[in-house]
């Protein structure tokens, strides 16, 4: 456990760093390494200054935290449901989000408000699903899973509605909200506190949460509180994938694929995949995002569709090749 | 005991029969017991209460549980693990009431061996076995070189050593549950609870795993509690028994004053014809 965790550090810190740097240093105007030397140390131009610190920095911070709780969410999530396939969105979190968002937008509410109103319907759509699947006896996955399904083609039906009924010109900012857009997050400080308190909470449950992977039976057997510990990862996991969608949006697959891949190279020990989770998501939402800005800049593309073109054929071509 | 062998059926003999509810050997609870259950009455839902149950299980003692499918044997030593609540009555485990122990000190005292292995996540053999250490480590400790060597000597003793590095969902049936024994011997809590330990096992691992129980039930402090179906294992294995029959009737007692044909036919419902080998009686169903 010890090697795989120091191999993840070591590989993961330095990406981290470097999927940042990338970050600053491209754009519509593609700043040369020395420049953005010039502007870490202090002395670079005022007009590099601007681009660096105070558009490109805070937006792939946003990204990097958003990418990180996306990540983490879906480690808890395939843990809790036993399932290395399992998404964050699988408790139609995104679903409610969106239609909470949609409303507010309707409503001609500001961006701040919007947000709010994403991570309430986020809430809202994780009550509702625990408690149709807790039902009246005790919940198992495949429950979860199903009503989770149903509640997310819900939230569909109404997404839909809503844009069918909203006018033309509001219609732009909906679908971009939609499929996941970083460039209206400003303030990316609330989802780093949330993202470093919740790896730090979760690192010491590491190992009750491989011993629960291995069924709730044996768990309890080994001496887990089942029950708390379950209740406790799905709250977080919860209320973590609603802070990155009020963020950045409905973003798609990052929670999915980033730790199954991260499984395939350094094992499933939850001590190393939980944390390298929350890395691998930032790293690959912060590369999304350049991406979404530089490909057809200066036009800019909703991150959404990046992640979703880089991960429908991982997870198919995972789900191939799994039995 | 007693009997001779290729008897007919000992049912003309009453006073051989322990029958339903009569409890041969009732013994105390001592300072050393490490189970003891009072009044006990495992919750079947759907089901009439059974017969109460007081079991005393001593260090050195290896308890068989014998009943034909249905009977509540699982149930049973579910119940004993803590982890279904029972209709009536109480569970001492060292002589602390089992709901007043938290879950982690329950899991130094005793271990549970499943009857059935559900594995929803990839994990290999070594990190399953490993996990049995789980119940003496703090939520910050890292698992030591001596959990490391405890497991793989675990592993080493079910045969699955070369294993190791294998994913859990490529191992044969047997190999599985030979990886959970391993598992809660890599836990070695002082009480056994096996639940039909040697269902999937080829005669020779049988007769290994059952071996492996009776050394460590030889040892201070240690005891088992085995659900088998095979009752000629039993005979030769458990010093105790503990019949459950279909009606909810219950008794137990040393295994010489259990293994009485006419109590056992009707456990099973099953004429039996017996027979004796090296000294020990030998069960063997019989066709109409």
């Amino acid at each position: 456990m010890t090697r795989s965790f120091l191999l993840a550090t070591a590989v993961l810190l330095p990406a981290s760093l470097l999927a940042i740097l990338i970050a600053l240093a491209f754009g519509s105007v593609a700043i040369a390494p020395a420049d953005l030397l010039a502007v870490v140390a202090g002395d670079g131009s005022r007009l590099h200054d601007t681009l660096v610190l105070e558009l490109r920095l805070p937006r792939a911070l946003a990204a990097f935290a958003a990418g990180g709780l996306l990540g983490l969410a879906g480690a808890l999530m395939q843990v809790l449901l036993r399932n290395p396939l399992a998404d964050p969105y699988v408790l139609g979190l995104s679903g409610g989000a969106s239609v909470g968002a949609l409303l507010a937008m309707l409503a001609g509410l500001s961006m701040f408000s919007v947000s709010l109103a994403a991570f309430a319907g986020a809430l809202l759509s994780t009550v509702i699903v625990f408690g149709l699947a807790h039902g009246t006896g005790s919940w198992t996955p495949t429950r979860l899973l199903l009503t989770g399904v149903v509640v997310a083609a819900g939230w569909g039906a109404m997404i839909s509605f809503l844009l069918a009924v909203s006018p033309t010109a509001e219609l732009p900012g909906m679908l971009y909200w939609l499929m996941g857009d970083v460039s209206h997050a400003r303030n990316p400080y609330p989802a780093w506190i949330v993202l470093v308190l919740v790896v730090l909470l979760a690192l010491p449950l590491g190992r009750t949460l491989n011993v629960l992977a291995r069924g709730p039976m044996q768990a309890a057997a080994l001496g887990v509180a089942v029950r708390p510990v379950e209740w406790s990862i799905y709250i977080a996991a919860a209320l973590i994938t609603a802070t990155a969608v009020m963020q950045v949006g409905a973003v798609g697959f990052v929670g999915l694929i980033v730790p199954h891949m991260l499984r395939l190279i350094f094992g499933n020990d939850q001590r190393v995949i939980l944390p390298a989770s929350a890395l691998g998501g930032g790293i690959l939402l912060t590369l999304a995002d350049t991406l979404a800005r530089t490909m057809i800049a200066p036009e800019q593309l909703p991150v959404g569709v990046i992640t979703a073109m880089l991960g429908v054929p991982v997870f198919l071509f995972l789900l191939y090749r799994s039995r | 005991m007693p009997r001779t062998p290729h008897s007919a059926p000992a049912t003309r003999q009453p006073h051989d029969d322990p029958g339903p509810g009569a409890r041969s050997v009732h013994q105390k609870p001592g300072p050393d017991t490490l189970l003891a259950t009072d009044d006990l009455v495992i919750d079947i839902p759907g089901r009439p209460p059974g017969a109460p149950l007081e079991l005393t299980v001593d260090p050195g003692q290896c308890w068989g549980i014998l009943g034909p499918n249905g009977a509540g044997k699982s149930t049973l030593l579910q119940t004993l693990a803590g982890l279904r609540a029972a209709r009536a009555g109480r569970i001492d485990i060292k002589g602390q009431g089992i709901s007043t122990l938290p879950r982690a000190e329950l899991a130094r005292r005793l271990g549970l061996v499943f009857q059935t292995h559900h594995d929803g996540f990839p994990a290999t053999v070594l990190e399953t076995a490993l996990i049995g250490r789980h119940p003496y480590l703090r939520p910050w400790d890292i698992e030591t070189a001596e959990d490391y060597a405890r497991a793989r000597a675990a592993l080493a003793e079910m045969d699955l050593a070369d294993l190791e590095d294998r994913m859990v969902d490529t191992l044969s049936g047997g190999e599985r549950q030979r990886l959970a024994i391993a598992t809660v011997l890599t836990q070695d809590p002082s009480l056994l609870l096996l639940d039909e330990p040697t269902s999937q096992l080829d005669l020779h691992h049988q007769v290994a795993v059952l071996n492996r129980v009776q050394a460590i039930v030889a040892q201070e402090h240690r005891a088992a509690v085995l659900v088998l179906h095979d009752v000629n294992l039993a005979a030769r294995y458990c010093d105790h028994l503990l019949l459950l029959f279909p009606d909810g009737q219950a008794c137990w007692g040393p295994t010489a004053t259990m293994l009485v044909p006419s109590a056992l036919e009707r456990l099973y419902n099953q004429p039996l014809s017996v027979g004796e080998v090296d000294g020990l009686p030998v069960f063997l169903p019989r066709s109409e």
